[in-house]
């Protein structure tokens, strides 16, 4: 080990602690080596180009009202198309007088979600309000009762159509996940093949084969004369697969609450199920919560797939509002439209799912 | 928990044993699953006879008279379905792999960046993977595909990007070596130049565990691969002639060609991807203690040897599982492709369901498809993970 020089350490890797203030902290942080500076000046050049460009397309040389004879005179974007087509986006053909329903469903379910999602909800209440608020949603989107008109589930379509398969899909997948996951470490080796099968072939195929499966397959299943409408087996079809991702979710909660908490409510002579249900899931599930939010997204995420079996959600409907002669140009809009509202949801609930994740994993470390 | 032996007896006692329950309960389930499985089949069947629908994978071997945009064996619509499939499949494949490695490209690109002491680069970093992981990938497929439609210019008035590499709506097309023997042995001998850097680096180890002496495997192995594939083109007479795409008309002639499909199918899956395993990336090099690190300073290795001697064989034990799984996500998401209409596996099955109604036959095989790929390879991870686990004392 004769080469090995020893360096001293130099006032590089003992760095005083920051002065503070606006010009200290760019030397510490973009200019702390001259790699650094030059990656900092690239990185500051593009960024700014980028953003001019961005604002002028955007803000400054956009056409905001639907007038397409100024928007292809415009250089920058035009967003006549959402002012004009924003309706048939996000609410599809549903009935234009009628539009109030879905948006009051969607309102309601947003803020459900956004109540479920904080601590203090977290109460045996919350299943209750879910039941009736499900049951809720139908009456307002189907009507037929109480005054209502009635829609036919052929006219859903855009945003309330993407929510509706993403909530329900992951509400009635949740009991099902469960008794996947406890399926899977069951003691009784029937009952674990059959879990197991399920949960492995169900996450070993892409989402769309399980959609053309219940959009072609299925329908071949039923006895003669018997038919369940595409929506309804598109939504079957994700509930399975959501359950499928969900049953592994709730294993690694499960598998996260020690042996010591089930040998000793063994001890105190609760049955399996007592023991399941006052002591292993209320630890199991605070766990869960934060993948299961992210799991939450993902379903969000795929319901745009269900396009391809033919039913107008959110990404559809934009795909139908640019075939019109008139605003078939700018479908860069359209698609940027869309694609922001399935950003809001998404990261907004990314973040709260991770900030939630440190803060229980906090709450553990005391 | 053992029953007291006297309740075993009576009927009550047989009810409440633990083990009569289970035994009732799996009884239960199964048959429960047989009773829907059997209803569900003979539905089926039925349904088939009355539609007059014949089961059976025999249409596999029909002439399939559809024709195919891309493909990698020869294909023409003369032929089977069984062989538009395995085009198909073939197709899959190639999307697959191409976008998992630019998207492990990518991803490490990111991962790196968004660990970076530099605060802005670590902040771009941060808004890429946010971007472009909270967008649905279908949106984004769809998306590329108008752009590359719509957005770029006509065959003739197509960007020339690279000397003969030319960029428009019908997408990419550029130059390749014009056909010759010489590529073929260039192959072969490539591959048995990979097998001999192997021998080398075997050899190196071996003698670096009895001697201590190190060996630069890297350079020789590179060197050797190298340098014999060029002795080979020369050997073969260094052919030049090149096949490039020229306009004709109103489209190209020559050359090969990435199409829009394919393109807008790669950049959309890869950049989606990339999120994910900058993600892994990141937490991967997190998981290395900061001890290691100093430990490793402290002995005198250098950087560079720090991050391949301490670093990486640690964070690759929390990195490969999750990788590995990423893979897997994008060849499965790879079946989105029949949004943007390029021909692989799941839009090659569809077409052939919708001409010959065989819709169980032929999403049975795709499903089956994906299912060995995700089964091998998670019985793969498992054995990885068990070799990798850290064995403590």
């Amino acid at each position: 080990m004769s080469n090995v020089t020893i360096k001293p350490l130099s006032s590089e890797t003992i760095k005083p602690p920051s002065q503070g203030g606006v010009v200290n902290w760019m030397k510490d942080n973009l200019f702390s080596s001259r790699l650094n500076s030059v990656i900092s000046i690239i990185c500051i050049y593009f960024l700014v180009k980028f953003l001019i460009g961005v604002v002028d397309w955007g803000i400054l040389n956009a056409v905001f009202a639907a007038d397409s004879s100024a928007c292809k005179a415009a250089s920058g974007a035009c967003w006549g198309i959402v002012s004009d087509k924003y309706r048939l986006i996000i609410f599809g053909t549903y009935p234009g007088d009628e539009q109030w329903r879905p948006l009051i469903a969607m309102i309601w379910f947003v803020g459900l979600i956004g109540c479920s999602l904080h601590r203090s909800f977290w109460k045996l209440w919350l299943i209750p309000v879910w039941i009736v608020s499900l049951i809720g949603l139908g009456v307002l989107m189907w009507g037929g009762v109480l005054g209502l008109s009635y829609v036919e589930n052929t006219q859903w379509g855009g945003l309330p159509l993407t929510l509706l398969l993403a909530v329900v899909g992951t509400v009635a997948a949740f009991p099902l996940g469960i008794l996947l996951a406890l399926g899977r470490r069951s003691e009784l080796p029937l009952i674990r093949v059959w879990c197991v099968a399920f949960i492995e072939i169900v996450r070993g195929v892409p989402l769309i084969s399980v959609l053309f499966m219940a959009s072609v397959m299925f329908p071949l299943f039923l006895p003669e004369g018997v038919t369940i409408d595409k929506l309804l087996r598109a939504q079957v079809g994700i509930i399975l697969f959501t359950a499928a991702y969900l049953a592994e979710v709730f294993r690694g909660g499960l598998q996260a609450v020690p042996r010591g908490q089930y040998e000793a409510a063994a001890a105190m002579g609760l049955t399996y199920w007592q023991t399941m249900r006052v002591v292993v899931m209320p630890q199991a599930l605070r766990i869960v919560i934060p993948p299961t939010v992210n799991s939450f997204i993902s379903t969000f995420k795929d319901t745009s797939l269900v396009l391809i079996i033919g039913l107008f959600d959110l990404l559809a409907t934009a795909k139908v509002a640019i075939t019109d002669p008139t605003w078939r140009a700018f479908y860069v809009e359209a698609y940027i439209f869309v694609a922001a509202i399935y950003f809001v949801f998404c990261y907004s609930m990314a973040s709260y799912a991770n900030n939630l994740e440190t803060e229980l994993r906090k709450g553990e470390q005391h | 928990m053992s029953e007291p032996s006297n309740s075993r007896k009576t009927l009550s006692g047989l009810i409440y044993s633990e083990k009569v329950r289970g035994i009732m309960a799996q009884v239960l389930v199964t048959g429960g699953i047989a009773f829907l499985a059997w209803y569900l089949i003979s539905n089926t069947f039925e349904n088939l006879d009355k539609q007059g629908i014949a089961t059976g994978y025999g249409f596999l071997s029909l002439q399939s008279s559809f024709g195919i945009s891309e493909h990698i064996i020869s294909f023409d619509p003369s032929n089977t379905y069984g062989r538009a499939l395995l085009v198909g499949l073939l197709n899959t494949v190639k999307v697959s792999f191409i976008g998992i490695i630019i998207a492990t490209i990518i991803g490490f690109a990111v991962g790196i960046s968004r660990m970076s002491s530099n605060w802005i680069l670590s902040r771009i970093a941060a808004i890429y993977i946010n971007l472009f992981r909270n967008i649905p990938v279908l949106l984004q497929l769809i998306f590329w595909y108008a752009l590359i439609n719509n957005g770029f210019p006509k065959p003739k008035q197509a960007l020339e990007v690279l000397p003969d590499v030319f960029l428009s709506n019908r997408g990419v097309l550029y130059p390749v070596p014009a056909d010759h023997p010489a590529y073929f042995w260039m192959g072969v001998v490539f591959v048995a130049a990979l097998f001999g850097a192997w021998l080398l680096r075997r050899w190196a180890l071996a003698r670096q565990d009895r001697t201590g002496q190190s060996f630069p495997t890297v350079w020789a192995g590179l060197a050797l691969v190298v340098v014999s594939v060029f002795i080979t083109y020369l050997v073969f007479g260094a052919p030049t002639e090149m096949d490039t795409p020229v306009l004709k008309g109103f489209n190209f002639k020559g050359g090969a060609k990435l199409s829009p499909e394919f393109l807008s199918l790669l950049i959309g899956l890869s950049l989606y991807t990339s999120t994910y395993i900058a993600d892994i990336v990141r937490s991967g090099l997190q998981s290395v203690p900061k001890g290691q690190k100093e430990a490793a300073t402290d002995l005198g290795l250098k950087p560079s040897q720090t991050l391949v001697y301490v670093v990486i064989p640690q964070a690759q034990r929390v990195m490969i599982p999750p990788l590995t799984s990423q893979f897997l996500n994008l060849t499965k998401n790879s079946s989105l492709a029949v949004a943007v209409g390029y021909p692989d596996l799941v839009s090659l099955s569809n077409t052939t369901m919708n001409q010959t109604g065989q819709a169980i036959e032929a999403i049975s095989i795709f499903m089956g498809i994906y299912l060995g790929l995700s089964l091998t390879i998670s019985l793969f991870m498992n054995w990885y993970n068990k070799r990798m686990a850290l064995v403590e004392r």
